[in-house]
């Protein structure tokens, strides 16, 4: 059955291998995925270790929805201290590994320790095994998929795997499975590379017990009519997540020119419908692409167009999926460039190279200030003419960052914390990133309620962690009452106006858990509440989770599962040096975001700053429905509620 | 009246393989691709996938090659059937399908194959795209048809344009 699934301890340093169970108490507890995985996180990483060193675990994991009916139960979740931060590393992909795994008996391998040289980990039918990865290591990201497929002798075969990127040691370096899906954020590639890791292969060919079949499917066939009846998933299943990128510019939420400017100018050859265009023109009239299980399918497919770039950097016709919002968040906005090629031949690249388009986006777009700056110099960059705007720039040093085949290079593959130091010369006051991971590509100047979400993000600056993305769309007050109501009860206030400040922290809260929940479960964040407010929740949940495992949870019993999770989370966070107000490892904006005003777009931007004042009260609310005293840390009474007031003395459950 | 097929149009198909879960999950109660009676083939590196099944052929080797006798065609629903009480389990049928239709369970002994769910298939009910489609065969090569001409039918609108604007 769907629970039966089991979680293999590898360490490649002894090559011992144990095959452990997952018992009942424990689903119950943390159902899987990334809540389980947070949870082995806590208890598998030495603390204080060296997060590229042998101390530090690698978790692959997959929810515990996946493979079932459930509406694209295809998320793999990948967890490690993570070597850009020192803090949680985490990363959530789709594809289609994590179903192939369970296929294969497993729902979580931790891997321990560091191989003497590069190595493979095979996951077949219940058996896991190391296996010499001579043939592997060195190759991108596609060309070790297909060769693992070639020397196994099956086309099967589904990889979590890391890229040349990995290997080189860049510190924000991906997890990948298939063309494009990226375990991003987390450094998980990063970790795979530090302990000569090149993949995890899996294929399997075992059932997974549906409790009810039945009335699984027929459920099922509601549920999805749910997800797909959204406007915003229709939206989705056509132009792909660009759209977002197209809405958010032109009312100027995107971070550009690194940070000086929120709206990219003169770009139609990017905007979704032109990509779109391409896309079709390029693989024909059906050119979406879609996860395991998925009716959504929100990927588009495209070739490189014939261009004098493309043919500079010999890519012309090479396949390819995507661009997702954030490669035009990485490769246009921040670094200020509008061309078509430049975005799909920059989003091949790092694919290929299994590197986090938007942490060198990122790094690239603030070396490009620095260099305006006249802090970088030509000494500096080789000759490089590191202007906003320049596209050959801009691949070239995605090139020297993957491989670090410059000192420039080199030094920024170490993340922006670290190159700020090295580069010095007030550096650091450029760089937009919290907890040390480089912010995405949206502007939350004038949206408190994202900017706060970002600022308490578990793994650093992120959107998919507490995100409450619907405060855009202005809905009535009693509509968001509904929806933040449920399943547990709040009368607090709740503003449909964006630039609010009130009632944002318990929207984040509340996102917080709703997205930790999808993660248990293993599906995908494009079916809940996250762009779409009709989207299902943890009412809807509660049945996916009893028709598909025979698991009899409330939504409140999967909303504390969420609780317990984000607090796991945070409890690895804080053991590994998190302080609120540390500028480098903390829950605290960068200050730009208080002292610049957003200077393009809509009425309701221009101008816009975050107040400091009203952010430290919100996100001091968020700490108390958080169940944390005023510096961000779990009281004991929340830590005996949710059952961990012994985690750090009890052994591992699993 | 003339029983339905499964057409498949492999263009349309995203590669999500929703298919073989419906199909595992309302045939053997069980979430299993292997089980499934349709299976996606994929050319990641191209964008191509193809999801594979039984063409209920109407000269069926299977049904040709049987010792036994135990395959035989439902003219009424179109399909070609396996009956279970006279199989010997000797494969021939899975060996002699050109297109790897007919599957053989390890667990269970046996052989299975696509049986259209009695009249209502479950890969096409779940299939968003219509990728698999449940259709009479006349009115799949109509609609081809109708399809193909409107691609002359653009050229020449295209050009009666292009004529007006010179």
């Amino acid at each position: 059955m769907a629970l039966d699934r089991k979680v293999a301890i590898v360490n490649l340093s002894t090559g011992k291998i144990d095959i452990k169970p997952i018992s009942l108490e424990v689903r119950k507890k943390f159902l899987g995925g990334r809540g389980l995985a947070a949870y082995l996180l806590y208890k598998y990483v030495k603390p204080g270790c060296d997060p590229m060193g042998p101390d530090n675990a690698v978790i692959f994991s997959a929810g515990i929805l996946g493979g079932t009916l459930a509406s694209a139960g295809s998320r793999t979740d990948v967890m490690c201290k993570n070597p850009l931060t020192g803090l949680l590393g985490s990363g959530n992909m789709g594809g289609f590994f994590a179903p192939e795994l369970r296929f294969a008996g497993f729902d979580h391998i931790v891997v321990l320790g560091k191989a003497p040289k590069p190595v493979y980990i095979w996951v077949n039918d219940g058996v896991v095994e190391i296996r010499d990865a001579k043939n592997l290591w060195g190759k991108s990201v596609t060309e070790a998929q297909w060769a693992v497929r070639e020397e196994l002798g099956d086309p099967d075969i589904k990889c979590a795997v890391c890229g040349p990127a990995a290997e080189k040691g860049v510190r924000y370096a991906n997890v990948m499975t298939g063309i494009k899906n990226s375990n991003g954020r987390g450094g998980g590639g990063s970790v795979m590379g530090s302990k000569n890791l090149k993949m995890v292969a899996a294929r399997g060919t075992m059932d997974i017990k549906i409790a009810h079949p039945m009335e699984a499917l027929e459920f099922d066939k509601r549920y999805i009519e749910q997800i797909t009846s959204a406007k915003v998933n229709q939206t989705m299943g056509a132009l792909g997540t660009p759209f977002i990128w197209g809405a958010t510019n032109s009312w100027g939420g995107l971070r550009t020119n690194n940070f000086q400017y929120n709206q990219l100018l003169y770009c139609d050859e990017i905007e979704p419908e032109s990509i779109d265009e391409w896309s079709k023109k390029s693989v024909g009239e059906y050119n979406m692409t879609a996860c395991f299980g998925c009716q959504v399918h929100c990927r588009a497919k495209y070739k490189i167009p014939d261009t004098p770039l493309a043919r500079k950097f010999g890519v012309v016709g090479n396949y390819d999926e995507g661009p997702e919002y954030t490669s035009q968040g990485a490769f246009c906005c921040e670094p200020g460039c509008t061309r078509l090629d430049t975005l799909l031949i920059c989003n091949h690249l790092v694919d290929q190279y299994g590197v986090d388009n938007l942490e060198i986006g990122h790094m690239i777009a603030w070396a490009m200030e620095l260099y305006e700056e006249g802090i970088l110099t030509n000494k500096d960059t080789g000759g490089l003419e590191l202007r906003f705007g320049n596209d050959e720039a801009l691949i070239e040093m995605i090139h020297q960052i993957c491989n670090r085949s410059t000192p420039l290079g080199n030094i920024l593959a170490e993340g922006g914390i670290r190159a700020a130091e090295k580069i010095g010369k007030n550096s650091i006051k450029y760089l937009v990133h919290v907890k040390g991971m480089g912010n995405l590509h949206s502007d939350e100047r004038a949206t408190p309620g994202l900017a706060l979400n970002i600022a308490v993000a578990s793994r650093g600056s992120d959107h998919l962690r507490s995100r409450p993305a619907i405060d855009l769309y202005h809905l009535p007050v009693d509509v968001l009452r509904k929806i933040y109501s449920s399943p547990v009860p709040y009368d607090g206030p709740l503003s449909s106006d964006h630039t609010e400040y009130i009632g944002k922290p318990w929207q984040v809260y509340w996102h917080e858990n709703c997205y930790m929940a999808v993660d248990c479960l293993g599906t995908c964040k494009y079916h809940t509440t996250f762009l779409g407010a009709t989207l299902p929740n943890f009412e809807d949940w509660s049945k996916v989770l009893y028709y598909n495992t025979g698991l009899e949870m409330s939504p409140k019993d999967i909303w504390d599962v969420a609780e317990r999770c984000n607090i796991v989370e945070r409890l690895f966070n804080i053991r590994e040096g998190m302080k609120k107000d540390d500028p480098y490892k903390g829950e605290i904006l960068v200050d730009r975001y208080f002292n610049e005003p957003a200077r393009r777009g809509a009425p309701d931007v221009v101008g816009k700053t975050i107040d400091r004042q009203k952010f430290i009260e919100m996100r001091a609310e968020f700490y108390k429905y958080r169940g944390c005293d005023e510096d961000g840390v779990p009281k004991p009474e929340t830590l005996k509620r949710l059952g961990l007031e012994n985690i750090d003395k009890e052994p591992s459950l699993v | 009246m003339e029983p339905k097929v499964l057409v498949i149009n492999h263009e349309k198909c995203t590669g999500c393989r929703r298919c073989e879960l419906v199909c595992s999950v309302y045939h053997e109660g069980v979430s299993n691709p292997s089980k499934a009676r349709i299976k996606v083939e994929k050319w990641e590196w191209e964008g191509l996938y193809i999801p594979m099944t039984c063409r209920q052929c109407i000269d069926a080797p299977c049904m040709n090659v049987c010792p036994v006798k135990a395959i035989y065609r439902n003219e009424e629903e179109g399909r070609v059937h396996v009956d279970h009480d006279i199989c010997i389990g000797c494969r021939s049928c899975v060996a002699v399908c050109p297109f790897g239709a007919m599957n053989f369970n390890p667990s269970e002994k046996r052989v299975f194959k696509c049986d259209l769910c009695s009249g209502e298939p479950q890969c096409v009910r779940f299939c968003d795209m219509k990728a698999v489609d449940f259709v009479t065969p006349s009115k799949e090569s109509l609609i081809k048809k109708r399809n193909a001409a409107k691609k002359i039918a653009d050229a020449k609108k295209l050009a009666t344009t292009m004529s007006y604007e010179a």
